[in-house]
């Protein structure tokens, strides 16, 4: 064991025992993985991935090489950075990580979104500084530190802070900053990307998993430190190699001694720190080799030898530097020897040789300058540091402390400081300064050597540790004719390993400069790319795993879909249900047997997922005439007309049904899938394109819930359900009573039978569906309406359609006004290749043989020359008792055989018309004897989108946190002026809710408002989910991407919940609370969300 | 992320918004008589400024109003005037 | 592997050349290495403002394939693969193009009819392809989720055989050293800020190293190619994105094919050295930052989990963004241009790499001879007038409405 007795910010008073390679080994809180490995002897970690040459530890933080370990599930990790934990257990890799297909991994990811005026970046000596100031001066500061406790570098040295231990310093400041309301410390947390707009990623690590932080600052102080580099020389791999920064942090934080006897290689004066604090460890100090002129390296090793007495209150030791053994040589190292097993014994500097097991290179500082250059910053070279430092800021940002080169302590903290105080201007309520900057013991530094490179050509002096590059790789680089560094790192893959280039850039560089005979700062560094430090996928991805990876959207009975067997389909994000299968059914069984159904009795299919658009306004028919490809001012009030619209290149968009309701209000019905997108459409040109018409557009998808009735004997439940309905006229719609509640009913076909949709509010969607299965319909599913239809030659959008498809296409020319100007796509329709002959066109195919099946995506190729089209859709029919298919097939007539490839499989074919049943269109009104029966069915059971989790809503809650629906709420949407009540949504957009229980706070006042003319009736669209107490900020942050702090939150909002869109609405309730209008079809998914949050 | 500053709603995350390319591309008086090159232009050609660019904004999640920033193309920062 | 000792010379530009080609990235290459091999023409330069092969050809995610839906497409596509399958011997170097097969998954019944008919597509143009069920695809990638139970199962996927991946630098690096040995000029941190036309004719380009004069002038500048049309008062129908991608730290062999997901933005793959290459989504706005939204990442990561649960605790090392021109029908613009003796090769939008040699071919080709490449024809301009357009996202990216 090399473990101290005494010292450090280890707890020996616990043991955590823990295996590396299967071999049992303790350590104790406070250990790095590392730390440990270094305490229990351990000094080959691994072996490298080129040349498998054995590594130990080099570092003590982020930028580790060569210390990389699987632990658990985590394929490759740096020992350096994992905190020691109970029963850890770590294998040594050779350079490359190994995905274990069977370590399971219960920890739960998490996310969150802050904003605040002053985020700072490091909480070393300058950021803790910076966010003291900032802070005071009355900021909303967060402070963001990668270790389990502040300070920094504070944390690894035994500089004195007037005369106190500098830890005791970091206490005050750290109670300060908790003291303060508005002030939030993050530990155990990295930034790891600085982006656009002042928007800094960081991730927190956290025993049962890590959280994602999302923080958009105001300003931004970047206080990251610096970390000492090595240089090249041969033999610099060898295990017992160490940045000398990383020796004393081991010594000084952790208590343990990385080796008996060291040669300090003090290309800076850090190296003499790192002497004085080892040998004041016990560890004996051989030699410091020193590059540069010896004025000064006296005092310097004076100090090694007295700071090491003042720092231990050990025995004073007196007489000469050499009398301590600490000898200093002015040169360079020049190689080092190892034993049989690769571990260090001796150190060559020129012709002289040192025993030594520990090697404590100070090579330099790096300024670590990943975030400011991240932020698209750009970096210096600084001659006299040697190094490459922050320039002209490109954002809100300023740079402190060691991380622009400002490396005392004192000086550090003085820049601190002042980068609070400035950052903390633009927003700070109290004028901040005035800060006394403590007295330390450092002496002023001395230049570094401009050193890079002992022996450019060397095969074994290692630029890059992790990838075994070596100078001589890349001195054949620039042997190529490379002349840039990023050349330079592709050729030799220098830069790129498991340490991102934190090791090797810079020397790099250096070498690169040496090679090339330019300075560092002309060649430069690579680009610094995010993540500053690796993140796994499963932290990037957050909770947005398995049923929350998107919001499955459902339907008002969906869980009768469910109860009765459904199988569903995705559509969009909506769930389906394609077919019914009755026990022991195959889909071909089922789909022949609802088809059978549909066209000699009576079915019924779930529609509520068709997109409907409530129209309003004295210009909407104008409006409609615009869009559409046909004419709607024309269309009378209560009928209903088929329309397709186009994009503006003339290809089919979409297509529905669209009634008039009265002179100035219509209801478009689009496809489930494109429902969004129309919606945004008609947005687009009303307000960019023809703001002067007055319309308005309100998305009642979500709020009536739809069932398809069709079949001949439809009229006789239409009959019961909704009584006088079923005589309405093709094509025809009525207001009506539906069971008892106000619906709609709609006599439109897209089977050629009998057919009405009935509209209800969500409410009482799921009864309206049960109530017409239990008249008698049998259910039916999306393949089924698709057989149904295709029977009939009605294309769908995007199965027949490719964005390549104009209605003219489709056979669709009637439907293409001859009357109008203009509507949108028009002009492109008579573009040349758009407007020429024989482009492909909408056709029927019949195979030879009836009971062949040609399969959709079939290419159609004539007897000989090239593809003619593809088969769009295909489908055995009841009806027909045979196959049939639709293709779009260009430059064929009816009668042509045609052959339709499919794999191996080549189907002989007939070109026939697209219809294929009833083309005289003799079965719309059905069976003139099936009557309606007299009575009506009444009544219907309501039920609310959450109301199945309101049992596991109660179970979730707690004193800190509750949820809640609070269902059956009225509401309103109202365009144009100004209702005097309700929620402003948008400019001229308004939500008016009845209010069904007052809350004090609430900004909705519209307690118990009546319908009025021209609002939307939208009470189906969205329920309303209740989080209230003291804990329920906390949930919210983990999703909701605003600004919640309630100095800023105005009271309500439209924004982002998950992936739901939301309408949030704060009411102050004595503990606090939030009200969530979520649509109805999202109502599921963003339940479950809210759960999961609440176990977070 | 883009914070993008929606003139109803205030500062929000561009995950709200969808992008609407290039602002002020009038629709054609009357597309019956324009050239298809005319034509073609109008529907296809959009101009991609490496600097400054009046583009247009929906703020879908939000408020659903169309506007027009402009925004730098390579430094992405928003104009705001002097 | 081993490289090389000598890649090129770092000469200085000449005064004049027959042909300048603006930008030195993977297809500017191979056009001058083409204009050499196959037209004898080697009085060429290529000009790059940075470093050769160093915007979108340093950024890719090195997948080749040749399975596109329309005949035009295909034939370019199949000739550019045809040419990788003989290039490494050609230019003498180890391009590590590896044929490990392209699987592009198929998530809905949407996704399973347009793969399909892609298939048979393919198959009819002499283009290589294959229909997996779900469990064909297990098989033939066992680490794939193919549970039903995932938010978007995986129903089905096309298979490419042929197709695979490349080490994209090493294309560039053979293509420049066998163009430096045929004598072209390749000069880096050569910005061209200008064009000197007179009787509408392109006679030189003004750069940050001085005047060039050419007798033809093509454009091969990925991302930027609509800055240097408009310095030559040209407007074409492209947009600039940024396209990001992402590699992991090294890990032993876990996955041996390429993965493409249109339908939820994965595409994936495990390079020679072991790390993990993906890309992702375009972004949404125009942008010649090369930078992403971290966004798009995260999005990208949690659909990549739902197909690849056991890369859970890989980590993503590095990220970045290139920057890609994108025409309006996602199918590139090659040929001539409104101005004489200026060329024009842009608008490749994310499937540029695979297309390197055979954009390359067609180039030189349409450069040597002033007319289309006949492979090139269909690309030309005038499709946005005609609306003869090549729709290959509007074929791929549409969702079964109803």
């Amino acid at each position: 064991m090399t473990r101290l007795d005494r010292g450090g910010l280890v707890d020996r008073s616990v043991v955590l025992s823990f295996s590396f390679d299967g071999r049992r080994m303790e350590g104790h809180p406070g250990d790095t993985l590392a730390s440990a490995l270094l305490a229990n002897g351990v000094r080959v970690v691994g072996h490298s991935v080129e040349l498998g040459r054995p590594r130990g530890v080099f570092s003590a933080g982020p930028e580790e090489p060569n210390a990389l370990v699987r632990v658990g599930a985590d394929p490759m990790l740096a020992a350096t950075t994992v905190e020691l934990y109970e029963g850890l257990a770590a294998w040594s890799l050779r350079g490359k990580g190994r995905v274990d297909p069977h370590a399971t991994d219960d920890r739960r990811r998490d996310k969150g979104y802050l904003h605040c005026d002053v985020l700072v970046v490091g909480g070393g000596p300058a950021g803790l500084a910076a966010a003291l100031s900032a802070g005071v001066a009355g900021a909303r500061v967060i402070l963001v530190d990668d270790q389990p406790r502040l300070g920094g570098d504070l944390l690894n040295s035994r500089v004195r802070l007037d005369g106190a231990r500098a830890l005791d310093w970091v206490a005050l400041v750290s109670a300060r900053l908790a003291s303060m309301p508005d002030v939030r410390v993050l530990t155990r947390t990295t930034a790891i990307g600085y982006y656009d707009h002042n928007y800094v990623v960081a991730v927190e690590r956290r025993p049962r998993g890590e959280r994602l932080w999302h923080l958009r600052a105001a300003q931004v102080v970047l206080a990251t430190g610096a970390q000492e580099r090595s240089l090249a020389f041969p033999g610099n791999d060898r295990p017992g190699v160490m940045l000398a920064s990383a020796a004393r942090a081991y010594v000084n934080r952790y208590g343990v001694r990385p080796g008996r006897r060291a040669v300090v290689f003090a290309c800076t004066d850090s190296g003499y720190e790192a002497a004085r604090d080892l040998r004041a460890a016990g560890v004996e100090i051989a030699a410091i080799v020193d590059p540069r002129p010896r004025a000064g390296a006296e005092e310097l090793a004076g100090q090694v030898v007295t700071g090491a007495a003042t720092g231990t209150g050990a025995e004073i030791v007196t007489g000469t530097v050499t009398g301590t053994g600490a000898e200093i040589v002015t040169g360079t190292v020049t190689g080092t020897v190892a034993d049989a097993d690769g571990l260090l014994t001796e150190v060559l500097v020129g012709d002289r040789r040192f025993e030594a097991d520990l090697l404590a290179v100070a090579g330099g500082w790096n300024p670590v300058v990943h975030l400011f250059s991240q932020s698209q910053g750009r970096t210096v070279f600084d001659e006299e540091a040697q190094a490459f430092v922050p320039g002209v800021s490109a954002q809100a940002e300023r740079s402190a402390g060691a991380c622009r080169g400002r490396y005392g302590t004192a000086e550090a903290i003085q820049d601190g400081y002042a980068a609070g105080c400035q950052a903390a201007q633009p927003t700070g309520k109290r004028q901040g300064g005035g800060f006394r900057v403590p007295e330390t013991d450092e002496l002023p530094l001395r230049p570094p050597a401009a050193l890079w490179v002992v022996d450019p050509l060397s095969t074994d002096a290692f630029a890059d540790l992790h990838r075994d590059v070596t100078v001589a790789d890349l001195a054949r680089a620039a042997g190529t004719g490379m002349r840039s560094v990023e050349h330079v790192k592709r050729y030799t893959t220098a830069g790129t390993g498991a340490d991102q280039g934190k090791t090797s850039g810079a020397v790099v560089a250096g070498v690169m400069s040496a090679l090339l005979g330019a300075a560092p700062g002309q060649v430069g560094t690579t680009t610094f790319r995010p993540p500053y430090t690796p993140v796994s996928f499963a932290t990037l991805a957050g909770r947005d795993r398995g049923a929350l990876s998107d919001p499955v959207r459902t339907t008002a009975p969906h869980a009768s879909h469910v109860a009765r067997g459904a199988v569903f389909e995705d559509v969009g994000q909506w769930k389906r249900p394609r077919y019914f299968p009755l026990d022991g059914e195959t889909m071909e069984q089922a789909v022949l047997r609802e088809c059978r159904e549909a066209r000699t009795g009576v079915a019924a299919m779930d529609a509520s997922t068709l997109g409907k658009i409530d129209v309003r306004g004295a210009d909407a028919g104008e409006f409609l005439d615009r869009i559409y490809t046909n004419m709607y001012s024309t269309l009378r009030v209560g009928s209903c007309r088929y329309g397709v619209m186009c994009t503006a290149d003339g290809m089919v968009f979409d297509d529905g049904t669209t009634t008039r309701l009265a002179d100035d209000h219509y209801l478009m019905t689009t496809t489930t899938g494109n429902a969004a997108a129309v919606l945004d459409w008609l947005e687009e040109w009303r307000q960019t394109e023809w703001p002067g018409l007055e319309v308005s557009f309100t998305s009642v998808t979500d709020h009536w819930a739809m069932v398809a009735v069709a079949g001949p004997r439809a009229r006789e439940i239409i009959g019961l359900i909704a009584p006088g309905a079923e005589e309405l006229a093709f094509m025809t719609y009525a207001a009506t009573s539906v069971l008892g509640v106000d619906g709609r009913v709609f006599r439109i076909s897209f089977s050629g039978e009998l057919a009405y949709e009935v509209n209800v509010p969500w409410w009482y969607g799921r009864a309206l569906w049960e109530t017409v299965l239990d008249l008698g319909a049998v259910p039916y599913g999306t393949e089924t309406m698709h057989v149904l239809r295709a029977e009939k030659g009605f294309a769908i959008v995007g199965q027949e359609t490719d964005g390549t498809v104009t209605p003219q296409d489709l056979g669709m020319s009637w439907l293409v006004s001859k009357r109008k100007p203009d509507f949108v796509g028009k002009r492109s329709h008579a573009r040349p290749d758009t407007a020429r002959d024989g482009r492909k066109r909408l056709v029927g195919l019949l195979a030879d043989d009836p009971a062949a099946f040609v399969r959709e995506g079939a290419q159609i190729v004539g007897p000989t020359g090239p593809m003619l089209g593809h088969v769009t859709s295909s489908y055995l029919s009841a009806a027909l008792g045979r196959s049939f298919s639709l293709a779009m097939v260009r430059g064929v007539a009816v009668g042509d055989r045609l052959s339709a490839v499919s794999g191996e499989a080549a189907v002989p074919v007939t070109v026939v018309e697209p219809v294929f049943y009833d083309p005289g269109n003799t079965r719309r009104d059905g069976d003139p004897d099936a009557r309606a029966v007299a009575g009506r069915v009444e009544g219907c059971r309501r039920e609310s989108p959450a109301a199945a989790f309101a049992g596991r809503f109660e179970a979730a809650g707690s004193e800190r946190v509750r949820l809640r629906e609070v269902p059956f709420v009225r509401m309103w949407e109202v365009h144009g002026v100004d209702p005097g009540v309700g929620l402003r949504l948008g400019p001229d957009w308004w939500l008016v809710t009845e209010d069904t229980e007052e809350r004090p706070g609430r900004v909705d006042a519209s307690g118990g408002a009546e319908e009025r003319p021209g609002w939307v009736d939208v009470s189906g669209q969205r329920t309303v989910l209740e989080l209230t107490g003291p804990g329920a900020l906390d949930v919210l942050i983990t999703g909701c991407p605003i600004d919640l702090h309630p100095a800023v939150f105005p009271g309500h909002a439209q924004t982002l919940l998950g992936k739901a869109a939301v309408l949030l609405e704060r009411f102050s309730d004595p503990e606090g609370g939030y009200r969530i209008y979520v649509r109805s079809s999202f109502a599921t998914y963003l339940a479950e969300w809210l759960l999961d949050a609440l176990e977070g | 992320m883009l914070l993008i500053d929606c003139p109803h709603c205030g500062p929000r995350d561009e995950n709200e918004f969808h992008y609407g390319g290039q602002a002020g591309i009038a629709y054609p008086e009357t597309p019956a008589t324009a050239t298809d090159a005319e034509w073609a232009e109008y529907v296809f050609l959009r101009d991609n400024p490496k600097g400054w660019f009046d583009e247009r904004w929906f703020h879908v999640h939000g408020c659903r109003t169309w506007f027009t920033l402009r925004r730098h193309t390579v430094t992405h920062e928003f104009w705001k005037a002097p | 592997m081993t490289h090389p000792d000598f890649l090129w010379r770092n000469p200085d530009p000449r005064p004049t050349y027959d042909v300048v080609i603006v930008g030195g990235g993977g297809h500017g290459l191979a056009t001058a290495y083409y204009l050499a091999k196959n037209h004898g023409i080697t009085n060429v330069a290529v000009l790059e403002k940075g470093w050769l092969a160093g915007g979108n050809m340093a950024r890719n995610t090195t997948i080749i394939r040749s399975n596109y839906l329309w005949d035009e497409s295909a034939a370019i596509y199949e000739h550019s693969l045809k040419l990788w399958e003989g290039l490494g011997e050609e230019l003498d170097y180890d391009l590590q193009f590896s044929q490990r097969g392209v699987l592009n998954l198929a998530h809905n019944l949407g996704d399973v009819r347009e793969g399909r008919r892609r298939v048979n597509a393919n198959r009819l143009n002499g283009v290589d392809a294959e229909w997996l069920d779900a469990d064909e695809v297990k098989k033939f990638c066992p680490v794939i989720n193919v549970s039903e139970r995932a938010r978007y199962p995986v129903m089905g996927a096309t298979l490419q055989r042929r197709g695979g991946i490349a080490k994209h630098d090493h294309v560039a690096w053979a293509l420049a050293r066998k163009a430096d040995a045929y004598g072209i000029d390749l000069i880096q941190g050569c910005e061209v800020t200008g064009f000197e036309i007179t009787g509408n004719r392109a006679v030189a380009v003004h750069t940050s190293r001085g005047r060039i004069a050419a007798g033809k002038i093509a454009l091969a500048s990925a991302g930027h190619t609509s800055v240097l049309a408009a310095e030559a008062g040209i407007r074409l129908p492209l947009q600039s994105h940024p396209l990001q991608a992402l590699v992991s730290e090294l890990l032993e062999p876990v996955l041996d094919c390429v993965v493409m997901s249109n339908a939820v933005h994965v595409y994936v793959s495990q390079a020679h050295k072991g790390e993990l290459v993906m890309g992702a989504g375009i972004d949404s706005y125009n942008s010649y930052g090369q930078r992403g939204a971290f966004h798009v990442i995260e999005a990208q990561m949690a659909a990549a989990l739902e197909l690849f649960p056991i890369f859970s605790q890989v980590r993503v090392l590095r990220t970045w963004a290139g920057i890609v021109d994108v025409s309006p029908d996602a199918s590139p613009i090659i040929g001539r241009t409104p101005v004489d003796g200026l060329f024009v090769n842009a608008g490749w939008g994310t499937g540029g790499f695979k297309a390197t040699p055979g954009s390359g071919w067609v180039y030189a080709h349409t450069i040597a001879h002033g007319e289309p490449h006949a492979l090139a024809e269909p690309f030309a301009l005038e499709r946005f007038t005609t609306g003869a357009l090549i729709d290959e996202h509007g074929a791929a990216a549409v969702a079964v409405a109803h």
